[in-house]
């Protein structure tokens, strides 16, 4: 072994460095830009500030929380060259089941009919919660890994089951009167001033996580190896079967993440729950530079495309925009992203 | 400057002016980011002519060739085609100008047939302005007529054997009525029958007034077939000559700027213990009662034509598709290799055939593709990559095998194909392999890295390494094995020793 503090720096053969910027840099300046054409806009149709409010800042955080969280299990997918449509139902399925165990006991109409328990400590919601998320992910990479379907087929039979099951699970009856120490989960605690949401804390935290997964760990490695060439991967010994099944399995343990904080933030559940947030997590990933055909794509990026996502839509509430115009300009805002994906990766093949 | 719509109707005006070259260019530049790919590059081409053009990898020869092909766009340069200056916009300006180029990758469409493939965009139509497929199947048993193919026109393109695709690619490009054809290295998935029928198309295209410009590593096929040839080195042109007025050595010494004393240098080196043992291994339909043993610092060359099963033997071996009968065993101790990455855990690398497909990850950068396959087994700790080390290392890898690159962070795919083989190799060397199986390791790799290659595996094979190299290249095999085994049609048909073994004897063995 050699000493690593040698200058690694220093060029192969003295070929001139080219000098790279991360490829965030380019999607932060579009955020940037949005952002001060809201500020703009605000002060001359609004006369206020867009940035400059705690209330607002608080609620673009809180919003985007939730596909957050399913968006970053999403990225690992996209980066194998999958994709998962269910997240959205197992978030629907999966905020039933959990709510269901974070009733209160006195409550007559509860799931669980509980005389004589005692409410439950939250924990078993969250841990219930998390294992079926785990599970269902497990059952759509298991079914990837063994039947060699496409991963959109499988997970779109999951994405319709499991809304199925969501609804089944109560015969379509919302899931309410929750305990307060599970819907703490939800609420909000004044930093310096700022009122910030604990989902906020745990997007930020799982954020932190899935980026050094994927840069630092053997997992995050192989990850990028399988979208980028499966047959390379193959030959240097990457189980392919067992490394998506992992992939899915956390992608759904995201997805049950994701349907706890719903739950807790609701302080109900119902089967509608989590409609389209597939869609906008799609979306986050794609406009953070994650290439739907794989082995691209980064958490920074995501978290950065999540953000813009949740800073257009509170945008356009601020400027009083009717929330038709909202969609049919999210939808274009997606096309946009994947043009411009497209674009930078010809341009890249082209440097080839 | 003439526009390309008022040079077709000059050249289907007959009035074609005179030039005593078909293909004229001049003052070429071409950068990409970081790298001067050409710089100040001539090159002509006379009617009726094969001209050869020769360089390492990296030399400018590809880029120079999309650049005729109207794929590139020139950052400088002038062209004159049949001696009228042009600029071409796209292939397909290119085209309709009469330069067509046959790609290394071919590009057909594998579910069309062979009849669409060639007439697509330009299909005859019946008068409802439907697809007239009478016509179009007429008119390909013409073109293969007149090219000596026999292929069905009718058949996919997908269920045809790799040299069967380039006849039609070959063919394609004729129908264009092209007076610049552009081969980049035909030969190189070709079994020696089909290299003579291609030859033989390519001198009757010759006759008939075309110029036909050759990339090619091979220096026999150059005096075979090239009337001339130019040099290119390092992204500069070094000069054109006719092929009979020199030396295989000249070439090699103007392609590489300095001597290359021996090529393949196998060093003798003391032969250990048994280290691979192959039993009567067979998968089905593919190969069958493949026996042979390979000792600790042995070089066991496998020599046979393309789809006589050698790689698929390799692949057996090595876990791809696993063996369907028939024993393996490794320091005398039967072993169950059911995939990649048991056949790693037992010491074994495995250098694909294929760089683009089973090789290369193209959107990874250099770091990652040199550190892929070691991961596997070491530089990880509680799942955590120890990139620190695993960057020096891998970076000392690439410094020892003189990767051409400004750092391990470049995009792989910016790097010429020997550049990438050579990381491909460092990939497996990081694994410190016992058995090491190269399939092709030199195949489209310039002069100078294939010797360096090949001293490395000498060297390799020096340290108790036991390797199994697959080659077409029949010096190559000659030069580094000290044993070689034959094999053709899924059987092993001899085995040769170093001191007994030429070219003769092994093409009779691989062809009964």
């Amino acid at each position: 072994m050699t000493d690593t503090s040698q200058d690694s720096g220093k060029s192969l053969t003295g070929l001139t460095k080219v000098k790279r910027w991360p490829p965030e840099v380019s999607i932060l300046l579009v955020l940037l830009g949005i952002v001060l054409v809201f500020e703009v806009l605000g002060w001359i149709f609004v006369g206020q500030s867009f940035v400059a409010n705690k209330q607002r800042l608080s609620i673009i955080v809180l919003q985007v929380a939730v596909t957050g969280i399913i968006a970053i299990g999403v990225t690992q997918v996209i980066i194998t060259a999958g994709v998962d449509l269910s997240s959205g139902s197992m978030v629907g399925f999966i905020a039933m089941v959990v709510a269901s165990f974070a009733q209160v006991a006195t409550n007559e109409r509860a799931v669980f009919l509980s005389q004589g328990w005692v409410d439950l400590n939250p924990i078993w919601a969250i841990m219930v919660g998390l294992a079926l998320g785990a599970a269902l992910g497990w059952l759509n990479g298991f079914i990837i890994a063994k039947t060699k379907i496409p991963p959109f087929i499988a997970t779109l039979g999951m994405m319709v089951s499991a809304r199925g099951l969501a609804k089944w699970y109560t015969l379509g009856q919302p899931v309410a009167l929750l305990t307060d120490s599970f819907t703490w989960f939800g609420h909000s605690f004044p930093v310096l001033g700022f009122p910030v949401p604990r989902p906020v804390i745990v997007f930020l935290i799982v954020a932190v996580i899935f980026h050094i997964l994927l840069t630092y760990t053997r997992y995050g490695k192989f990850t990028y190896a399988i979208g980028a060439n499966p047959q390379a991967a193959r030959v240097s010994g990457i189980n392919i079967g067992n490394h998506l099944i992992k992939v899915y399995t956390v992608a759904g343990l995201l997805s049950g993440l994701a349907a706890v904080m719903t739950a807790a933030r609701a302080e109900s559940a119902q089967p509608g729950m989590g409609v389209g947030y597939e869609l906008d997590a799609i979306a986050s990933c794609v406009i953070g530079g994650t290439s739907l055909a794989g082995g691209v794509g980064r958490i920074t990026g995501t978290f950065i495309g999540t953000i813009i996502l949740g800073v257009v839509t509170s945008g356009f509430t601020f400027l009083q925009v009717g929330a038709y115009y909202q969609e049919i300009v999210k939808g274009i805002i997606i096309v946009a992203a994947v043009v411009i994906d497209q674009y930078r990766q010809n341009k890249r093949r082209k440097s080839a | 400057m003439v526009s390309p719509s008022t040079m077709k109707i000059v050249r289907e005006s007959g009035a074609v002016p005179g030039s005593e070259f078909v293909l004229e260019v001049s003052e070429v530049r071409k950068e990409f980011p970081g790298v001067v790919a050409l710089d100040n590059v001539k090159f002509q081409l006379r009617r009726g002519t094969v001209h050869a053009l020769m360089g390492e990898n990296g030399a400018g020869k590809s880029t120079l060739m999309k650049i005729i092909a109207g794929i590139y766009t020139p950052d400088s340069g002038t062209f004159k085609l049949r001696g009228v200056d042009i600029r071409l916009k796209s292939p397909l300006d290119a085209l309709e100008n009469g330069i067509a180029m046959i790609h290394q990758e071919l590009n057909l469409m594998g579910p069309m047939t062979v009849a669409e493939n060639i007439w697509i965009r330009r299909e005859p139509k019946n008068r409802f302005g439907l697809i007239d497929h009478a016509a179009m199947r007429r008119n390909t048993e013409d073109l293969f007529k007149r090219l000596n193919i026999d292929i069905d026109p009718m058949v996919e393109v997908g269920t045809l054997s790799v040299a069967n695709r380039q006849m039609v690619e070959i063919a394609k490009a004729v129908s264009f009525n092209s007076d610049v054809l552009i081969m980049d290295e035909p030969t190189s998935a070709l079994t020696e029958k089909e290299v003579a029928h291609l030859f033989s198309i390519i001198r009757a295209l010759r006759t008939e007034g075309k110029g036909i410009i050759y990339i090619t590593h091979k220096m026999n096929e150059l005096f075979e077939i090239a009337d001339e040839f130019s040099v290119f080195r390092d992204g500069k042109y070094i000069a054109t000559k006719p092929s009979s007025s020199v030396t295989r050595d000249d070439i090699i010494r103007m392609m590489v700027g300095r001597e290359i004393t021996q090529m393949f240098p196998k060093e003798t080196v003391p032969i250990g213990n048994v280290k691979l043992a192959v039993k009567g291994l067979g998968l089905k339909g593919v190969f069958q009662d493949v026996s042979f043993e390979v000792r600790e610092g042995e070089i066991l060359g496998i020599a046979g034509l393309v789809g006589s099963g050698r790689s698929n033997i390799a692949e057996t071996i090595f876990g791809v598709s696993p063996a369907s009968a028939g024993s393996i065993e490794i320091d005398g101790k039967p072993v169950n290799i059911k995939n990649p990455a048991i056949a790693m855990k037992h010491g074994i690398a495995f250098l694909t055939e294929d760089r683009k497909e089973t090789g290369c990850f193209l959107l990874l950068d250099i770091q990652d593709n040199t550190q892929m396959a070691v991961l596997q087994s070491r530089y990880v700790n509680y799942g955590f990559v120890q990139q620190k080390q695993l960057s020096t290392d891998s970076e000392e890898m690439a410094q020892t095998l003189r990767v051409r690159t400004p750092d391990m962070q470049e995009p792989i795919m910016n790097l010429s194909g020997g550049n990438q083989q050579k990381v491909l190799i460092a990939r497996w060397l990081l694994t410190r392999p016992r058995i090491l199986i190269l399939d092709e390791p030199t195949r489209g790799i310039d002069v100078g890295a294939k010797a360096e290659i090949h001293k490395l595996v000498s060297q390799l094979a020096g340290q108790g390494v036991a390797v199994i190299m697959i080659s077409s290249e029949m010096p190559e095999v000659l030069g580094m094995s000290d044993r070689i085994m034959v094999v053709h049609e899924g059987r092993v048909t001899g085995f040769l020793d170093r001191k007994d073994a030429d070219q003769v004897k092994i093409m009779e063995l691989a062809s009964h």
